[in-house]
Formats: C-alpha cells, sequence, structure tokens
C-alpha cells in the first residue's frame, strides 16, 4: 500500500521499496525504542519504590539516548574461538525477523507496508526467524551458557507458538481473514465491536463468543510474552543463571541491535494482540475527524490509538516482568504444553462451534 | 480435573493480586534520596573530617600523642617576649608559636581520641565526609595559619632571641667574673 504510494511518487521501484523498508523503523521503531527502554526504567523504578533515571534531562528524559551514545562508542568484541559469520550475521537475522512483523501490521487505515492476504500468518512465520537468529548468536558464542540460553529460547518459542496460533485460528474462523487491515476495518465503529466483546454483529454469537474471546485473549498474550522472552518467561536471558543468555558475548553496537530487536518484538507482539482483540487502530469512541469533516485527521487519530494501545499492552509486558519471578525450565514447559494448548484447543472448538451457529 | 482447574484459577488470581500490590507501589512516594542533591541527616555524634581551630590552639602536642596511628604531626616554637600570640577563647595566654600542624587524613582513623584531651577544644569532628581527591598528597592537610616565610621568621626570631639571650648571659658572665677577679685583686692587694 505505501511501497505503491512510494513507487509511484518517484516512478522507481527500488526507492519505493527502499523507502516504504526504511520508514517504519525510522519514524516508528527507534523513537519508540528510546521510549520504551526509558519507560522500562521508570516503571520498573516506580514499581519498585525507587526514582529510576533522574540525571539526564528532565526526570532522565534523555537517559536512553546517552545510553546509545555509550552504546556507540564501545568496542565491538569478537572472540577468537568465535565463529565469525555467523556470529556477526544473527544480530542482523533477529532484528531482520522481528522487523519483518511491521511489513504487515496495520498502523493507521492509510499505513500499512504490505497489505497482504496472509497477514497474520506471515508474521507468525516471519517471526520464526528470530529463532534462527537465537540459535546462530547461541552456538556461535562458543560459550556454554549462551548455548544454554540459545537452546531454552529455541525450545521455548517453537513451544509457545502453538498456543498462539491456535487464537490466531480462532480469529480467523470468525473474521474469515487473515488480513490484519480487514480485521482492523471489520472492528471500526465503537468499542463493543472490538473482537474482545464479540466482534462487530448484533447476534446471540457475539454474545456467546464475549467469555471465548477473553480466554483466547488471556491465552495468546500470555504466549506472545514468552515468544519476545520477557519476564516470566525469560529463561532464554535468565540473568541469574545463564549471565545473559545468548547474547552474553556481544558488545556495543551488535548488543544493541539485539536490545533493539528485543523492543521491536515487544512492540509487534503487542500491536498483534491489540489489532487481533482491541480493534488495532480503531478508535473506540468514533473519530473527531468524521464529526469535524476533516477527514485528513482520521488516519492521525487511527496512529494515535494504534500507538495507544500497543504501547499500554507493552506496559502490562513490564508491569508482569516486575511483577512474577522467573518460571524453571520445567513449569514453562508445563504452562505452555499443560494448560495453554489445552485451553487454546479446546477454545478453538468452541469458538468454531459458535461461529457454525 | 479439579486440581487442574484450581491450578489455573490460583495462578490467574495471584497474578492478578500480585500485579494489583505492584500497582499501589507505582503511586508510593519512593523512598530514594537523591544524594548528592539531598542529603540524610547525620546522626549526632558522627565522627567525619578533623578540623583545627588554630586561634585556639595552643600547640600543646596532646592531640598528636593521642592519636593512634600518628597522623597529626606538630612542631612549636616558644614566642619571644615582643611577640603577641594572643589569646585562645578561653583567655589563656598563648606561648608558643606553631610552625606545623599537619593532619594526614589518609592515615586518619576517625577514632575522635585527638579531640577529648585537647584543652582548648580547638581540634574537633566536622560534618564533612565527601572530600576525596586525585592526589594522595592532597590529603595532608596544613591548618598553620602562618605563611612559611612568617614560620621561617619565627624559627630564626626566637634562635636570635635565645642567642642574644645566650650572649647576654655569657657577658654577664664574664663580667661577674671579671668583677670577681678585680676583687679577688683588691683582696690580694689588701692582704699584701
Amino acid at each position: 500500500m505505501i511501497y505503491e504510494f512510494f513507487s509511484n511518487l518517484f516512478n522507481n521501484q527500488v526507492i519505493g521499496y527502499i523507502i516504504s523498508a526504511a520508514l517504519p523503523l525510522l519514524f516508528f521503531i527507534l523513537p519508540f525504542v528510546l521510549v520504551a527502554v526509558y519507560m522500562e526504567r521508570k516503571v520498573s523504578a516506580h514499581m519498585q519504590d525507587r526514582l529510576g533515571p533522574m540525571r539526564v534531562g528532565w526526570h532522565g528524559v534523555l537517559q536512553t539516548i546517552a545510553d546509545l551514545l555509550k552504546l556507540l562508542q564501545k568496542e565491538d568484541i569478537t572472540a577468537t574461538a568465535n565463529d565469525k559469520p555467523l556470529f556477526n550475521l544473527a544480530p542482523i537475522v533477529v532484528f531482520a525477523g522481528s522487523y519483518a512483523a511491521f511489513a504487515a501490521i496495520p498502523f493507521t487505515g492509510a499505513y500499512i507496508g504490505s497489505n497482504i492476504d496472509l497477514g497474520i500468518i506471515y508474521i507468525i512465520g516471519a517471526t520464526g526467524l528470530v529463532v534462527a537468529g537465537i540459535l546462530m548468536s547461541g552456538w556461535a558464542s562458543n560459550n556454554k551458557y549462551t548455548l544454554l540460553g540459545a537452546m531454552r529460547a529455541a525450545a521455548q518459542i517453537i513451544s509457545y507458538e502453538i498456543p498462539t496460533i491456535l487464537v490466531v485460528l480462532s480469529l480467523i474462523m470468525i473474521t474469515g481473514t487473515m488480513n490484519l487491515n480487514t480485521m482492523s476495518q471489520m472492528q471500526t465503529g465503537y468499542f463493543w465491536n472490538w473482537m474482545i466483546l464479540g466482534g462487530p454483529g448484533l447476534g446471540v454469537t457475539k454474545f456467546l463468543l464475549i467469555p471465548f474471546m477473553i480466554i483466547g485473549f488471556f491465552v495468546i498474550y500470555i504466549s506472545t510474552l514468552a515468544e519476545v522472552n520477557r519476564t516470566p518467561f525469560d529463561i532464554p536471558e535468565a540473568e541469574s543463571e545463564l549471565v545473559s543468555g545468548y547474547h552474553t558475548e556481544y558488545s556495543g553496537m551488535k548488543f544493541s541491535i539485539f536490545f533493539l530487536a528485543e523492543y521491536a518484538n515487544m512492540f509487534a507482539v503487542s500491536a498483534i494482540v491489540a489489532t487481533l482483540f482491541f480493534g488495532g487502530y480503531q478508535s473506540p469512541f468514533g473519530y473527531l475527524g468524521n464529526t469535524l469533516g476533516a477527514h485528513w485527521l482520521v488516519p492521525i487519530e487511527q496512529f494515535f490509538w494504534f500507538a495507544i494501545k500497543g504501547t499500554f499492552f507493552v506496559f502490562v509486558q513490564m508491569w508482569l516482568r516486575w511483577t512474577l519471578p522467573r518460571l524453571r525450565v520445567d513449569q514453562l514447559m508445563a504452562v505452555c504444553w499443560k494448560y495453554l494448548i489445552p485451553i487454546a484447543f479446546v477454545n478453538l472448538i468452541i469458538v468454531g462451534l459458535i461461529t457454525i451457529l | 480435573m479439579k486440581e487442574y482447574l484450581n491450578n489455573i484459577w490460583s495462578a490467574i488470581s495471584t497474578i492478578f493480586i500480585g500485579m494489583g500490590i505492584t500497582w499501589r507501589h507505582m503511586f508510593v512516594p519512593s523512598v530514594t534520596i537523591q544524594y548528592p542533591d539531598v542529603k540524610l541527616d547525620l546522626p549526632e555524634r558522627e565522627r567525619n573530617r578533623l578540623y583545627v581551630n588554630m586561634d585556639d590552639c595552643i600547640g600543646c602536642d596532646q592531640c598528636a600523642r593521642a592519636c593512634p596511628v600518628n597522623c597529626i604531626e606538630i612542631e612549636t616554637v616558644k614566642g619571644i617576649p615582643e611577640d603577641d600570640i594572643g589569646k585562645t577563647s578561653n583567655g589563656k595566654k598563648k606561648a608558643l608559636w606553631v610552625t606545623k600542624f599537619n593532619i594526614d587524613i589518609a592515615k586518619c582513623c576517625y577514632c575522635q581520641l585527638c579531640v577529648f584531651p585537647c584543652p582548648t577544644e580547638c581540634i574537633y569532628m566536622t560534618d564533612v565526609y565527601e572530600f576525596s581527591e586525585y592526589d594522595r598528597d592532597n590529603f595532608i592537610y596544613d591548618f598553620v595559619t602562618l605563611t612559611p616565610e612568617e614560620r621561617e621568621q619565627k624559627k630564626i626570631n626566637y634562635q636570635k632571641f635565645e642567642e642574644e639571650k645566650a650572649a647576654k648571659k655569657a657577658a654577664a658572665a664574664e663580667e661577674a667574673a671579671k668583677a670577681k677577679a678585680a676583687e679577688k685583686k683588691d683582696d690580694n692587694k689588701e692582704q699584701n
């Protein structure tokens, strides 16, 4: 969608590709990561009755920029025992995997990187690349902690993709589309049209769906939380056990790319959850632009709501991180295989039966 | 099955309880003290950097002798009668010029033993506890109020005074000896 716009504007496909590929990174992910890192530190600090960064700028708002400048100056260490090509490739693969998800996420009704019909399935497939990148980094670092972390990450991410996909599948059954933009458009109007409240329409099915949608939301939120390796599911990074897991050996810019990928991933899964259950970019109360008759305002409002919803779910991820302790490996697997997958599966069947009604 | 559902219920409910606690703590005033800007009140009898009020110091050397780590070095020189060394705040007249009063604060163990013997209460602990330095030599604090030239001058003055005194004594002795000798001569004459 945005690619067509730019390739028509410059009459050149290559420029169109480059610009449409770079736009979300420059104008959304980097600023978001700056804000999110600051937010993480502030949220964690206040939850522990501390203040967090206070000295760089007003209440430490420039702390992340200072940290970024510090990371840029750091030496890029590559140990002699590292497998150099893999070691250098791994952060790029991890970041590419998490960044690829943004291609199919609709930021507003007017901006979606690529309006592909496979949408959500493409996102789940592309983020699978993250596992490959993490395994590469863990193996290439030639270090027992990184390897342990990478193995745990692979086991965890692959396991938790199943409940995610099962819930996504139940939503695909209701909406009949895999395109996230279409899914968002279906939930237009007011907040009672959101999928968490049974989706659009006013039949018996809407009210029957509500409890199962809430269960589905919990399942997908927990499993996406595990997929992005956040606490309480951060066993691949587990500071107290594995130094810092698969990126122990990385320093400087390569480490910050891992960091960037982690936060980009956090937003990506939050955005997907918001799009699937909470109307994506749709406003809960209708649009000011429509009532004023200024239609150019609508995409801006949509972007605002999208960012608010995504950031809210990122905030909840942080909230959970500073509330819950880390799970053991066996507990982690038990949560996935003994609880989330059966629940998601039963949920899928019930939702399927309701949609037949 | 019942246990299974119970597990789910307890997991979800306890997670929400935990989240409630952390949410409430978001609004609890933080306990952080922004250290360089805000400082904690120190306890009443805190022991930190030593300070010597040289106006009151009579150079009695008692603090240096009390110090268990020998971090205080004092050298004094007697004042000559023309000098006005001044009085301490409790009215004692000072008799000595203090030409050296060094405290090596890097050696100091903050035991406060030097403070108690001081007869004029001129050495005491302050509430300054931030005095790190880049050079260890900067830890040797010199409390003497005199300039280096003055110190030399005082020493020379006293030496001169002593010499003059000695010279006077010698002269007096000589005179006395002469007088004695003269007397003896007179005596001899009388006897003769």
